[in-house]
């Protein structure tokens, strides 16, 4: 038996096998690839090798005509993790200087005392984001853009650098003791809104998503209103828009009156 | 015959420690998204949760069975002393300090990404490693039973090899083979992004490199199992293997087509190619091929051992099995188990029926119903079989383990049949609360809060399961005598060498994965515009 040969073409159970094998794959292929694309009969293939190219998954456009485009601007950044996450200390700096023109709206110390945004402590890539935005289009405020317009990439690197450097501050916005409401710490499931905790801070923190605690209520309930109605459109994948839309108005409420109650010194989120 | 007894206990007793610990865990998720406890305020410490779970249910604890398994019948089937032990106990502390590395961040919280990775979420790197070590370790112990496999040809030259080492060696093939999948996509794609050299991620190249360990991984789970059943059974309860050629046959069969079936994991996903996912799920229907040699070989097999004892008729020979033997009662069990399980199994083959039912509780209720239904007991099986050969102490609570083995089927059935209903209903998966005041859920809380209490039985049954163990420990020391596997009824004289060595049919199951995988994986690898930017869990 050991000195039986395995692999060569006296052994039955080797040719047996790899030829069974061997059709089977011939088979199963002309099924999955020739015969089931041109099966669905509102394909239309140019050729079998197209069929082939179809089916193994190679993308093709399927319409001569450009993609449709929105008739509205979108947000080109991509944010990624970590990112901006360590100036070097002449961005801050320069920041600092860039930040004297902001000071009117977001408080010298970055802690506004109108019903601007809070920005001391903010992320840097959501200040970054958000900037861009504002220059671009995506995001578009009377009052704010204007600042935007005018700062270069450079510039809004150095001014988020600015402002995650600067100490997050209570604010004018007295903590009371609020029970939270479900919407923040749950979310609600059945309308697809995960718990606001699991982006914005306390259960997880994903990139892009700022910090809310302190912001004035009319602020969070102004850009909440506004992201229902489509008017703010600057979500990366409509992230915010599908929660907001799903919102009743006494959530949108509710959720304001609570994270304008809470102080931003304390966010707790998990580190690495 | 067995030198190295406290390299399988060890092995064992690791095993069936950390099976305690993500059995409680797991009956903590049911309760915690029941109706019976109000909604978590931190949703994280459910998937914390429910990654130490996977993890420990689907890469330590098998895994370590099958190694300690492995070792045993590498000793009792080749009747040599183990070769390598020295590398053996460096794998056993390579898998239980992996382990152990990787548990550290998912009990902190800094790796809620569940034992399957999902990219573009992001683990601490720790957790990676750890199961990376994990795999590693395993793979000293397939090389070992490969050598161990050698050693003894050279010595018995011309002789069949035993049916248990020859099984056994297979799924140690397998397993090394299946196992490469998940590696590349960590190794390839998560640790660099892990480890913040990249920030993005093709999280669809990555599910595809998962997919080729995931279908697999079960057979690597269900090979102890088989090999109970065709080398344990028939001796345990006083009858004969029908036939060692079909045993055979089986186990290359689950070798060659238990691995290029694995995109059925990924039919709803878009970057894979509607042909592929065909062929992928014409070769998953031929796995069921091994199942139903293996029901039909064992079903004979212990209508021999009936006849045996005098079993009369079509059926009379049913009533005169060995009903009192928890061997007898396992492979029942197990064999109803697997039968449920694999007939919701080709729903989930099929291209179209899976949309029913993807990403719905019906799957979580399908692998819990096949490998902690169906695998699980006969690991206990194989526990109470060969205890008294590695302790020297005869278990000797006959009705303890009856009851035990009763209990786990009765919780596993009143857990998972809920479970596939609520699937149906269209319940999804991987959710820690669930409104059940909400009329559309309101119809599925009465079953979620059965499958709830199914879950509570089998912690019962685990934990009675760890105490016959127990007091096994305890009981006066005997001669177990030495240890037998069964005998076929045709014992082998001559084997074709095809069916005594592994060499075709791993060359068999490389060139299917080669079709199988190649294309889809080098048209997804050599595109530039797939990634994503990651999510990192718990980072900032
Ligand atoms: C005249 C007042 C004013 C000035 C000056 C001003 N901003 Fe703003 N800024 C606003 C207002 C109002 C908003 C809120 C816009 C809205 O409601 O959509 C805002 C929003 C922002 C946001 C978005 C915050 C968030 O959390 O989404 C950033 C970032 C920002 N400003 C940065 C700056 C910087 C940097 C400067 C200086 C270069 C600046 N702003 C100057 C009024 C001002
Ligand atoms: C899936 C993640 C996610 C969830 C869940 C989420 N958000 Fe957001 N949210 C974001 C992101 C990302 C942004 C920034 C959008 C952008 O790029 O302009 C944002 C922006 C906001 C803003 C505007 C802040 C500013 O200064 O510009 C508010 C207010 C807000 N979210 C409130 C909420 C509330 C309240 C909830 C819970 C009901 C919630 N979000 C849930 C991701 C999320
Ligand atoms: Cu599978």
């Amino acid at each position: 038996m050991a000195s039986e040969p395995l692999f060569s073409r006296r052994n039955p159970w080797f040719v047996i096998s790899v030829s069974l094998t061997a059709a089977l794959v011939l088979l199963v292929a002309a099924l999955g690839m020739i015969l089931l694309p041109y099966a669905q009969k509102d394909i239309k293939f140019a050729g079998i090798w197209d069929a082939i190219c179809s089916a193994a998954g190679v993308p093709t456009a399927r319409s001569a005509s450009a993609p449709i485009e929105p008739g509205f601007k979108t947000s080109d950044v991509v944010l990624t993790s970590g990112m901006l996450s360590h100036p070097p200390a002449e961005s801050i700096g320069r920041g600092a200087t860039i930040a004297l023109q902001c000071a009117i709206c977001h408080g010298p110390s970055g802690v506004s005392q109108a019903q601007s945004p809070n920005l001391a402590g903010q992320y840097a890539s959501v200040v970054f984001k958000q900037l861009q935005d504002f220059k671009s289009g995506a995001r578009v405020n009377a009052v704010m853009t204007p600042f935007a317009v005018k700062l270069s990439d450079q510039d809004m690197k150095d001014v988020a650098a600015y402002y995650a450097y600067l100490p997050r501050l209570p604010g004018y916005h007295p903590a009371s003791d609020q029970p939270q409401p479900r919407i923040v710490i749950n979310g609600a499931p059945l309308r697809g809104i995960a718990p606001c905790g699991s982006c914005h801070g306390r259960i997880d923190n994903k990139t892009g998503s700022p910090w809310l605690e302190g912001q004035s209520a009319v602020y969070i309930r102004t850009q909440l209103e506004m992201f229902a109605r489509g008017d703010r459109r600057n979500d990366i994948s409509q992230q915010m828009r599908n929660v907001a839309r799903a919102m009743t108005p006494e959530e949108i409420q509710q959720a304001a009156d609570y994270y304008a109650s809470q102080s931003p010194t304390g966010i707790h989120t998990t580190m690495r | 015959m067995l030198s190295n007894k406290r390299l399988v206990l060890a092995h064992f007793l690791l095993a069936f420690v950390l099976f305690g610990v993500a059995l409680l865990l797991g009956a903590w998720q049911m309760y915690i998204r029941s109706p019976l406890h109000p909604w978590l305020s931190n949703p994280e410490l459910y998937y914390r949760s429910l990654t130490a779970h996977g993890t420990v249910m689907g890469y330590a604890f098998p895994t370590l069975i099958a190694m300690g398994f492995g070792y045993a019948i590498s000793q009792l089937a080749l009747k040599q002393p183990l070769v390598g032990p020295r590398w053996a106990w460096a794998s056993f502390f390579l898998v239980a300090g992996g382990a152990v590395v990787a548990m550290i961040p998912v009990s902190l919280g800094w790796a809620s990404v569940l034992y399957t990775f999902y990219p573009p979420l992001i683990a601490n790197p720790l957790f990676y490693i750890g199961v990376v070590l994990l795999v590693v370790g395993s793979w000293i112990w397939v090389a070992l039973m490969s050598i161990n496999l050698r050693v003894w040809k050279r010595a018995n030259p011309g002789v069949p090899v035993p049916l248990a080492m020859f099984a056994n060696v297979a799924g140690s093939y397998l397993w090394g083979w299946t196992a490469i999948g998940a590696a590349l996509e960590v190794l390839l794609q998560i640790l660099p992004v892990a480890l913040g050299f990249k920030h993005t991620i093709d999280a669809g190249l990555s599910r595809v490199f998962f997919s080729w360990t995931l279908h697999a991984i079960v057979y690597f789970w269900l090979m102890p199992t088989y090999i109970a059943y065709y080398t344990i059974v028939p001796r345990a309860i006083g009858g004969k293997l029908y036939s060692d050629t079909m045993a055979r046959i089986s186990f290359i069969l689950f070798l060659v087509v238990a691995m290029p079936i694995g995109i059925h994991h990924v039919f709803a996903d878009p970057e894979v190619g509607a042909g592929f996912k065909f062929i992928h799920s014409a070769f998953t229907a031929l796995v069921a091929l091994p199942t139903l040699l293996t029901v039909f070989t064992i079903c004979a097999s212990v209508e021999i051992a009936g006849r045996l004892r005098g079993g009369k008729g079509i059926f009379g020979w049913l009533k005169v099995l060995p009903w009192q033997n928890p061997i007898m009662l396992a492979v029942a069990f197990s064999f109803v188990m697997l039968g449920f399980g694999g007939a919701g199994g080709l729903i989930n083959m099929s291209y179209q029926l899976d949309t029913t039912i993807h990403n719905t509780q019906w799957i979580t209720g399908h692998f819990h119903l096949i490998f902690g239904g169906a695998i699980v007991i006969m690991y206990f099986a194989i526990a109470y079989d060969l205890w008294p050969h590695l302790t020297g102490r005869a278990l000797t609570d006959l009705r303890l383990m009856r009851a035990q083995l009763w209990l786990w089927f009765i919780g596993m059935i009143v857990t998972t049949f809920p479970w596939h209903w609520v699937g149906i209903l269209g319940m999804p998966r991987r959710m820690a609360f669930f409104d059940y005041t909400s009329p559309e859920l309101q119809p599925e809380a009465i079953s979620v809060i059965v499958s709830a209490f199914g879950g509570f039985i089998l912690v019962i049954s685990g934990f009675m399961f760890l105490a016959v163990l127990a007091r096994g420990m305890m009981t006066p020391r005997t001669q177990a005598g030495e240890y037998r596997f069964s005998v076929a009824v045709h014992p082998p004289v001559r084997v074709p060498v095809a069916l005594n060595s592994h060499g075709l049919w791993v060359g068999l199951m490389i060139a299917l994965t080669l079709t199988n995988y190649a294309f889809p994986i080098f048209d997804l690898a050599v595109r530039k515009d797939t990634s994503v930017p990651a999510v990192y869990v718990g980072a900032r």
